[in-house]
C-alpha cells in the first residue's frame, strides 16, 4: 500500500521522466565527445552518421516495443514514455540526416540531388524521415484530442515507416547480414505480435457472435 | 621452424632505412616536441608519428635489411599529402578480420605472417611453392606513394614499399596460354574471424584477378611494406597488391596463391553481385555503384565541417599510363 503510493508519487514520476529524457541524450553527448577528442579514427564523418542512424533505429524500435511489452508482460509503466521515445527517434533521425548533409556531402546541392534521386537506400530513408515528421508534430495531447480516431490511424504509419527503415539498412549492407538479421527479427516479432493479437480478437468476436 | 610473431617495436628502436635517414633524423629531432606538425611538411615520406606510441611493424630481419636498402620511385609517386600513419593502420577494409573499419586493427594483431609462402600454379613453366624470402630477396625494393580509391567513395594517399608486379611474375615464366592471373588471400578461419561468420555473404578464400597485360603494366605493384616498414597485418601483411588505377577491393591482401589461367577467373565480389562489382573495377567517375556515386570521393582524413570532397578522376588519375589497355572496351559495360 505504502509502496504503491510511493511508486505513484508525483515526484518519483517526474524523476523517472527526467532520467529517461537525459539518458536519451547520452548517445549524442557520447559521439560528440568522441569526435571532439579525435577518437573516431580516419573517417569520423561516417562514424558519426552511422552511430546517429543506429540510435534513430533503436529508439524507433523501442517505441514499437512498448505496446507488446505492456500487453504481453504487463509492463504498464512504460506506456507514459512512448511519446518521448518516438520523438527521440525523430530527433536522432534528424541529426543523422544533418550529419550526412554536413560531414559527408558538405551540403553540396549536386551531391544531395544525386543521393536523393539515384541511391535507393537514401530514397527510402528520406521517405521514412519525411513520414516521421507529421507523427512528431501530432504527438501532443491536443492533436490527439482534435484528431480523435484519425489520430490512431495516422500513427499506424509507424509500421510502414519501420519497414522503410529496415529496407534502408538492407540496401546499404555490403557483406554482413548480422545487423539486418537482428533488426529484422525484432521488428518481425513486434509487428507479428500485433497481427496475431488482432486475428485473435477477430476470432473471438466471431465466436461470440455465432454462439 | 620456429614461428615468430611479427614483433612490435617502439619507433625509437628502429634503425632507420638508409634511404630515409635524413628524414628520420629530422623527425627524431622533433620527437616529443612538434612531430605532429612535421608530418605535414613537404617532404615525400612522413614517418610514423613518434610521440604517440603507435605500433610499428618491423617484419622479419631479412625484410628489415631489404627495406633499409630501398629506394624511392619518384616517377611513379604522387606528391599529394600522405595520410597520417595512425589512420593508415586503423582504417582498413579487410573483411577476413571483421567488417568494421577498425576491426582489422583490433583482430589481426596476432596474425602469423612469418614464415609465409606462396603457391604458384597454372600456365607457368616454373610452378611450385616459394617462401616469401626467396620471392622478395632477389629484388630491390622501391617506395611508391599512390592514391588508394575505395569503391565506398573515400580515398587515401599511402606510401607502399615493394616490387613491380611484372618483375615478380616474370621469374615464373608464364606460358603463352596465360591470359589472366589470379591472386588468393589466405583461407584460415582459425586466425580470421570474418571467415567464421555465418552472416557473411562472401565466399572464402578471397580471390581477385587481372588480365595479363594489366598485371605486366609498370603501375601494378606488389607491396611488402608501408611507411618505410613492413606491412602491418591489418594492411595485408606480408604481401599485397597495389593497383592504383583500380578500386581498393582489387588490391588483394595476404596473398598465398598466384595462378595463371587461360580464361577469366571468377572473382569474389563479382561472384557476389556482378551488377555492382565488375571484373575490371577500374576507377570510373562515370559509372556509379548502386550505393555510391563514384563522381566524387572524400579524401581522408577530412575535416568534419569542411569535408574534403574532390572529383574522382578516370582511372584514379592514372589514365595517361593505363587508359590504352582498355581502348577496345566499352567501360560502361566492362566496369
Ligand atoms: C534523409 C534521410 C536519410 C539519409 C540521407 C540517410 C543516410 C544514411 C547514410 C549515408 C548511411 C550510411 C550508409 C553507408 O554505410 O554507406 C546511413 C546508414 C544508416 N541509417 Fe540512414 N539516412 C536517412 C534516414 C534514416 C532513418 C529515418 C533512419 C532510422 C530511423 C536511419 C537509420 C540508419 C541506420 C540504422 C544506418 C546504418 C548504420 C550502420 O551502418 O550501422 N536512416 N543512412
Amino acid at each position: 500500500m505504502v509502496l504503491k503510493q510511493l511508486k505513484n508519487h508525483p515526484a518519483l514520476r517526474l524523476l523517472e521522466w527526467w532520467l529517461l529524457f537525459l539518458a536519451a541524450l547520452l548517445p549524442l553527448a557520447w559521439i560528440s565527445w568522441q569526435a571532439w577528442s579525435f577518437a573516431l579514427g580516419a573517417d569520423p564523418a561516417k562514424e558519426i552518421t552511422d552511430y546517429l542512424g543506429q540510435w534513430a533505429l533503436y529508439l524507433l524500435w523501442g517505441s514499437l516495443a512498448i505496446t507488446p511489452l505492456r500487453q504481453a508482460l504487463g509492463w504498464t509503466r512504460l506506456q507514459r514514455f512512448r511519446r518521448m521515445i518516438g520523438l527521440y527517434a525523430l530527433f536522432y533521425a534528424t541529426t543523422h540526416l544533418l550529419a550526412f548533409g554536413t560531414f559527408i556531402i558538405g551540403w553540396r546541392w549536386d551531391l544531395l540531388q544525386t543521393a536523393l534521386t539515384e541511391r535507393t537506400y537514401i530514397i527510402v530513408g528520406a521517405l521514412a524521415l519525411l513520414l516521421l515528421i507529421p507523427l512528431g508534430v501530432t504527438s501532443t495531447k491536443g492533436w490527439q484530442r482534435r484528431l480523435k480516431k484519425r489520430w490512431t490511424q495516422l500513427h499506424q504509419l509507424v509500421y510502414p515507416i519501420s519497414l522503410l527503415v529496415l529496407l534502408h539498412v538492407v540496401w546499404l549492407i555490403r557483406d554482413s547480414y548480422f545487423d539486418v538479421f537482428l533488426y529484422g527479427s525484432l521488428l518481425g516479432w513486434m509487428l507479428g505480435y500485433r497481427v496475431w493479437r488482432r486475428l485473435q480478437r477477430r476470432l473471438r468476436r466471431s465466436a461470440s457472435l455465432s454462439s | 621452424m620456429l614461428i615468430k610473431k611479427p614483433t612490435l617495436i617502439r619507433p625509437s628502436e628502429i634503425t632507420p632505412p638508409s634511404a630515409y635517414l635524413n628524414r628520420r633524423q629530422f623527425m627524431q629531432g622533433l620527437a616529443g616536441t612538434a612531430a605532429f606538425a612535421a608530418s605535414a611538411s613537404a617532404l615525400a615520406l612522413p614517418a610514423p608519428q613518434f610521440d604517440k606510441g603507435l605500433p610499428v611493424y618491423a617484419g622479419p630481419d631479412w625484410l628489415q635489411q631489404q627495406l633499409r636498402a630501398g629506394v624511392s620511385n619518384k616517377a611513379l609517386s604522387t606528391d599529394e599529402k600522405v595520410a597520417p600513419y595512425q589512420h593508415a593502420i586503423r582504417h582498413n577494409n579487410f573483411y577476413e578480420f571483421g567488417t568494421g573499419k577498425g576491426d582489422p586493427a583490433k583482430n589481426a594483431q596476432d596474425f602469423i605472417t612469418d614464415p609465409w609462402s606462396v603457391e604458384i600454379s597454372g600456365e607457368v613453366n616454373r610452378p611450385g611453392t616459394i617462401g616469401l624470402e626467396d620471392l622478395i630477396k632477389p629484388h630491390q625494393l622501391e617506395e611508391r606513394i599512390v592514391r588508394l580509391r575505395c569503391v565506398e567513395a573515400w580515398s587515401m594517399v599511402l606510401p607502399f614499399v615493394g616490387v613491380s608486379l611484372a618483375t615478380l611474375l616474370k621469374q615464373f615464366e608464364p606460358t603463352s596460354k596465360a591470359k589472366y592471373v589470379e591472386f588468393t588471400t589466405l583461407n584460415d578461419p582459425k586466425q580470421m574471424p570474418g571467415q567464421r561468420s555465418v552472416f557473411s555473404s562472401l565466399d572464402w578464400p578471397y580471390v581477385e584477378a587481372l588480365r595479363m597485360d594489366e598485371a605486366m603494366h609498370p603501375l601494378a605493384f606488389m607491396a611488402v611494406g608501408m611507411y618505410g616498414n613492413a606491412l602491418p597485418p591489418q594492411n595485408g601483411a606480408p604481401l599485397r597488391l597495389v593497383l592504383p588505377w583500380k578500386y581498393g577491393f582489387k588490391w588483394v591482401k595476404s596473398i598465398v596463391g598466384i595462378r595463371f589461367t587461360e580464361t577469366m577467373p571468377a572473382t569474389t565480389w563479382n561472384k557476389m553481385a556482378a551488377q555492382e562489382y565488375g571484373f575490371f573495377a577500374n576507377v570510373n567517375p562515370a559509372v556509379s555503384h548502386p550505393r555510391w556515386s563514384q563522381a566524387t570521393e572524400r579524401r581522408l582524413p577530412s575535416s568534419l565541417f569542411r569535408p574534403n570532397i574532390i572529383d574522382t578522376q578516370p582511372f584514379n588519375g592514372y589514365g595517361d599510363e593505363v587508359a590504352h589497355l582498355y581502348s577496345d572496351l566499352d567501360l560502361k559495360k566492362w566496369f
